[in-house]
């Protein structure tokens, strides 16, 4: 169906620090905004139902499923998405390090898994408690912690230890910077 | 996805106002609901977007209790500190479900609507009670491995979803809610939802238009609180059974996950529970909570299963030796 144009709203939101103002049809997902609307094919449709994280963005900040969520919903919110991150020129320590480690293979993941890790190592040094935390007061960082808040973001080639290894030595400089 | 209108409502009241015309669906963090509108499993006519709503701190109760507004996210309610030192069993059972990216979009309300993950209810191709009323049932002669083994009926045998609910059960906590025509309840989890009996489309007793304001934890209970989560891989996946237990000294709760079509708890059971040798209490407890139990042939396994996970809780909470 073609919607009438009339069913358009407008949404107003900050897309890698640049104010964005689209008109979309209320359906039409962030993900689908970001590549379909606002040419960012960098946030990847993986599975299209919130099970594989390909298409994981920071909003404001917190990590989210792009796929899961409504353009419309998001007015004045600000959207990080991998092309945010950094520039070829002047990349993201994540990116560094995922390149370093070869923490990707096809690479179809990768955007994910960096605005995944960014948002994973955030809510560590929050000390936001997972499933594998021992004291809930007292959060700290380990490979193992990783591996249970990069769960939902999967990588078919399997390049599981080289991601751990790359966002662990980010974690380690951050903690030494 | 089917065409919606979409509004944006400024207040509760007018959120429930919104909310009471036939078709119309609230929406919060939407992490279940679109993925079900996307299946064309949900078809609203009519979204009614609830986040510009007031609903989003956790304050203090006069009864020195914790109330939770609808929208706080699963993240926030886990990760507070109160929350963290007072209902840990809350926090715990949080963070065992979904991923991270889904618990910072999920909410409090929305966690306890989020619907039934029975494969049949999700395949629009096959029967189903839940989403097509009186269409039958495919789960009762399919694939039950994953399904409820008590609670249930002859028209549905769907397990609820929800971690949170389970330790919310536990905690004996209320769910708040304001209705169009002005009126709030507060409902203990056992009548807010449903058992299916022979209307397993309606999950819950809310009233159209009923809006979920938030939730209250009475004051803490103390004692050690735990929550094990038995799943087919060690994360991102829902529970084949989970238990919320809390115990203190010799009283033992325990709400069971992954099992009925509700958080399911039987607190007869503990209180018979409580009266016995500790060698026999999770004996007790078990057969009093799971004696009206129909599994079906493929999840008769979970009634052991449940057995043997509160015996490790137990073991683990220091009650009694590890069997």
């Amino acid at each position: 169906m073609t919607p009438a144009d009339s069913t358009l709203l407008p949404v107003t939101l900050t897309v890698n620090g640049a104010a964005t103002e689209l008109h979309v049809d209320p359906r039409v997902t962030l993900l689908d905004a970001l590549r379909e609307h606002l040419h960012l094919p960098g946030t990847k449709k993986g599975c299209d139902h919130g099970q594989c994280g390909a298409c994981t963005v920071l909003l404001d900040g917190q990590r989210i499923l792009s796929c899961l969520t409504l353009t419309v919903m998001h007015g004045g919110q600000e959207v990080t998405t991998v092309e945010g991150l950094g520039t070829p020129d002047a990349l993201h320590p994540l990116q560094e390090a995922f390149i370093r480690h070869d923490g990707f293979q096809c690479g179809y993941c990768t955007p994910g898994q960096l605005c995944s890790s960014v948002g994973a190592l955030d809510e560590l040094a929050r000390g936001v408690p997972s499933h594998v935390t021992a004291d809930l007061a007292d959060v700290q960082f380990s490979a193992e912690e990783l591996r249970e808040r990069l769960s939902g973001n999967l990588c078919r080639c399997a390049a599981y230890p080289n991601i751990i290894a790359a966002v662990s030595e980010v974690h380690v400089a951050g903690e030494s910077a | 996805m089917r065409p919606f209108a979409y509004v944006r409502a400024e207040t509760p009241e007018a959120a429930a106002r919104d909310g009471e015309a036939v078709g119309t669906k609230f929406i919060a963090g939407g992490t279940n609901l679109l993925d079900l509108m996307k299946l064309d499993i949900e078809q609203p006519r009519r979204l009614v977007d609830v986040n510009a709503l007031n609903l989003r701190d956790i304050t203090a109760t006069p009864d020195g209790g914790l109330h939770v507004g609808a929208l706080v996210s699963n993240t926030e309610l886990a990760s507070d500190p109160r929350v963290m030192a007072s209902y840990g069993v809350l926090s715990r059972a949080i963070v065992a479900g979904a991923s991270g990216q889904i618990r910072n979009k999920a909410t409090t309300g929305g966690n306890l609507l989020q619907r039934a993950r029975c494969p049949y209810f999700y395949d629009p191709n096959l029967p189903c009670n839940k989403r097509d009323p009186g269409s039958g049932c495919a789960a009762l002669g399919g694939l039950s491995r994953t399904l409820a083994v008590i609670g249930t009926s002859d028209a549905c045998i769907a397990q609820h979803p929800s971690d949170m609910a389970v330790a919310l059960r536990v905690l004996d906590a209320h769910v708040n809610t304001l209705a169009p025509d002005g009126t709030q309840r507060s409902l203990p989890l056992d009548e807010f939802y449903r058992l299916p009996g022979d209307t397993p489309h309606l999950d819950t007793n809310l009233k159209p238009g009923e809006l979920i304001t938030g939730v209250t934890l009475p004051p803490p209970v103390g004692g050690t609180h735990v929550y094990r989560k038995v799943r087919d891989r060690a994360s991102y996946a829902f529970a084949l059974v989970s238990v919320a237990v809390i115990v203190d000294g010799r009283n033992v709760r325990a709400a069971f996950g992954g099992v009925a079509p509700r958080p399911w708890r039987v607190p007869d059971a503990e209180a018979a529970a409580a009266q016995v040798d500790s060698r026999e209490q999770t004996d007790t407890l078990l057969d009093r909570t799971f004696d009206e139990a129909r599994p079906t042939a493929q999840n008769a396994f979970k009634v052991p299963l449940a057995r043997r996970t509160l015996k490790a809780v137990l073991a683990q909470s220091g009650l009694e030796e590890q069997a």
